[in-house]
């Protein structure tokens, strides 16, 4: 059963349209990231999802059914301030949040043995008698994971869940997330992070409240290219692109034009005497997001 | 570009107590007599510690910027990272190592958080920014300008500091502490919380920076942004994990790095999507992965495990 399905959604306020005819799923098993930049609608839609905002028009379902009460119990939420209390021990956060969502799991089964849950837990455990305030981000992060996995979710609705963590750090909180999603459980991850993106199965890029692009990493940048700009008077040469007005940017000691051709590229340098060698180059995913918004919003 | 050269005489470099004996002398500080062709100043930090009432905050941590040149420094929250701009910009007293940096009033900081003034409008903050550089009259309102235009808040000039946006606080707050050109430009965090448009402004002001001659530090937990900065740091739990090129440190992974659908049996895996990633660290084969070209990521992450092991085995070998 599809978990999440958002058909055709409006939302206004007052005269502000925040998103406009957005369709969406979220399947069994599945990791979606949905991507914008502040301002695209992201927080709105999720609103609508957790049934916190009724939308103008259109329709969503959850679990087949409009979001309720009862809805909401199948659903484990972690926002991007973590919903924590700094000032109770990790037992007492726990308990807190389980008594939110009654005693009794209401999704899935138990977890599996040797699962990364139970890894989850065991991380979590031996923090048990801390107070969350003292807790590294890292561990305070797991901990909310940790809150919001304890009743089974069906669905996972995360707002940028790694952010500020170490790599390593990261591997780990993906790890659960991957096997909730491994256990059948959905995914919902809102972000503005390339490295989230990547973790995500499928990806929803939202821009000025629409649906700019929809599908795989690979699908949605597609064959767009940046021109990669080599030359030892980097300086110049950035100096002479920025006074062009071309979204120049630095990488290393070499410079990357997204979104632009070889041959206006060229011009630039040639006008302001900087000899270069120019290479097209697959876009990152970075730029081509760029482009993406940069679009809507023109 | 050569503005680092002509007053070389100016520049700070504290030896703290405990860093001195021999063969500890700074890099770069080669005296009248030695033959160095060309003298370019670099800043930066050398085996560098910090404590905050007698513990250890960081140590061992060695960070060299030259005008020009735009270094990374990465970690999640509470590796350090802080702690060493702050040590860099002359915040905080080292309990030892070498300092190296411009005097005072050639530094630009941006702190991690707000960094503007919620109270005043934009005009106002980049005013008050200038008279803590002695910058008034006609040279502040053209620096100002300069800015405004380059960060896209000239629109804005009247908004208060607290009804921006977190893009246009941040660009704010670069453009506050870029308004004197300094030589050391030392960014805490930059990009945190700001949107991938704004990023790339942001990023394009600090490219700015340097194609003029600043030299830059960049504290940053995006190992996407650490992969565009000239050489990177990587610190973990106050030390450092990995230093060099980005290329280079992804050049450096000691074995093999692996792909494979499943967990596999033996090896240290982490998840990378719906995949695997397997590091091998002799290099061998492990059935079921093939070998795959590793990234940043999968270099501090092999790095992170590499150490958490030694620092397990040395657990052992005390005990």
């Amino acid at each position: 059963m599809t978990l999440v399905r958002v058909t055709e959604v409006t939302h206004r306020f007052g005269s502000l349209t925040a998103v406009e005819r957005v369709s969406l799923a979220v399947e069994p098993g599945e990791v979606v990231g949905l991507l914008g930049a502040n301002g695209a609608g992201k927080t709105t839609l999720i609103r609508c999802i957790l049934g916190l905002l009724r939308p103008t028009s259109g329709e969503v379902r959850l679990f087949g059914r409009a979001p309720s009460r009862e809805t909401r119990a199948r659903l484990g939420y972690v926002p991007q301030g973590l919903g924590l209390y700094d000032d109770l021990t990790v037992t007492e956060n726990l308990a807190f949040s389980a008594r939110a969502f009654g005693a009794a799991p209401a999704g899935r089964g138990a977890a599996p043995p040797g699962s990364a849950d139970t890894d989850l837990d065991r991380d979590v455990a031996a923090v048990a008698g801390e107070q969350v305030g003292d807790l590294p981000l890292g561990l305070r992060r797991r901990v909310a994971f940790a809150a919001a996995l304890a009743h089974r979710p069906d669905l996972l609705v995360l707002d940028e869940p790694t952010s500020g963590v170490d790599p390593l750090g990261r591997a780990h909180l993906w790890d659960t997330i991957r096997a909730a999603a491994e256990a059948g459980a959905g995914a919902l991850v809102t972000t503005h992070y390339m490295s989230e993106a990547e973790q995500c199965d499928r990806l929803v890029v939202l821009a000025g409240g629409r649906v700019a692009a929809q599908g795989t990493m690979a699908a949605i940048m597609g064959d767009a290219s940046t021109v990669r700009v080599a030359t030892p008077r980097w300086e110049d040469a950035f100096v002479a692109l920025e006074e062009a007005g071309l979204p120049v940017a630095l990488v290393g000691r070499s410079l990357r034009v997204p979104g632009t051709d070889r041959a206006r590229v060229a011009g630039a340098l040639r006008a302001s005497g900087v000899q270069a060698e120019l290479d097209l180059v697959p876009a990152t995913f970075e730029e081509t997001f760029v482009a993406l918004a940069a679009g809507a919003a023109a | 570009m050569t503005a680092g050269a002509s007053d070389a005489g100016h520049e700070h470099a504290e030896r703290q107590p405990g860093s001195g004996g021999p063969g500890s002398d700074a890099p770069g500080s080669g005296g009248p007599g030695q033959a160095e062709r060309r003298p370019r100043v670099r800043f930066g930090v050398e085996d560098l510690v910090v404590a905050y009432h007698g513990r250890t905050a960081v140590a061992g941590v060695t960070l060299e910027v030259a005008p020009g040149e735009v270094a990374g420094m990465v970690g999640g929250d509470g590796a350090g990272k802080t702690t060493v701009l702050r040590a860099l910009a002359g915040a905080v007293r080292p309990a030892s190592g070498t300092v190296r940096r411009p005097p005072a009033r050639r530094i630009g900081y941006v702190s991690a958080g707000p960094g503007v003034y919620r109270d005043l409008t934009v005009d106002e903050n980049l005013a008050f920014a200038g008279a803590a550089y002695g910058l008034r009259g006609s040279a502040l309102s053209e620096r100002a300008g300069r800015l405004l235009d380059r960060t896209g808040l000239a629109g804005a000039r009247d908004r208060l500091g607290g009804q921006l946006s977190g893009g246009m606080r941040q660009k704010l707050a670069l453009a506050m502490a870029m308004l004197h050109e300094p030589r050391l430009l030392v960014l805490d965090e930059p990009t945190t919380g700001v949107d991938p448009v704004s990023r790339a402004e942001l990023w394009r002001l600090v490219a700015h920076a340097a194609a003029t001659g600043a030299a830059v530090v960049v504290a940053t937990s995006y190992l996407d942004e650490a992969e565009r900065t000239g050489s990177v740091l990587v610190l973990d739990q106050g030390r450092p994990l990995v230093a060099g090129t980005p290329e280079a440190v992804v050049a450096g992974i000691p074995g093999a790095v692996l792909d494979a659908p499943a967990r596999p049996d033996r090896g240290t895996a982490w998840r990378r999507g719906a995949r695997w990633r397997v590091w091998s660290p002799d290099g061998s084969t492990v059935p079921g992965a093939s070998p795959v070209a590793p990234d940043l990521e999968d270099a501090v992450i092999v790095a992170a495990l590499a150490a958490r092991e030694r620092a397990a085995r040395d657990k052992e070998v005390a005990a």
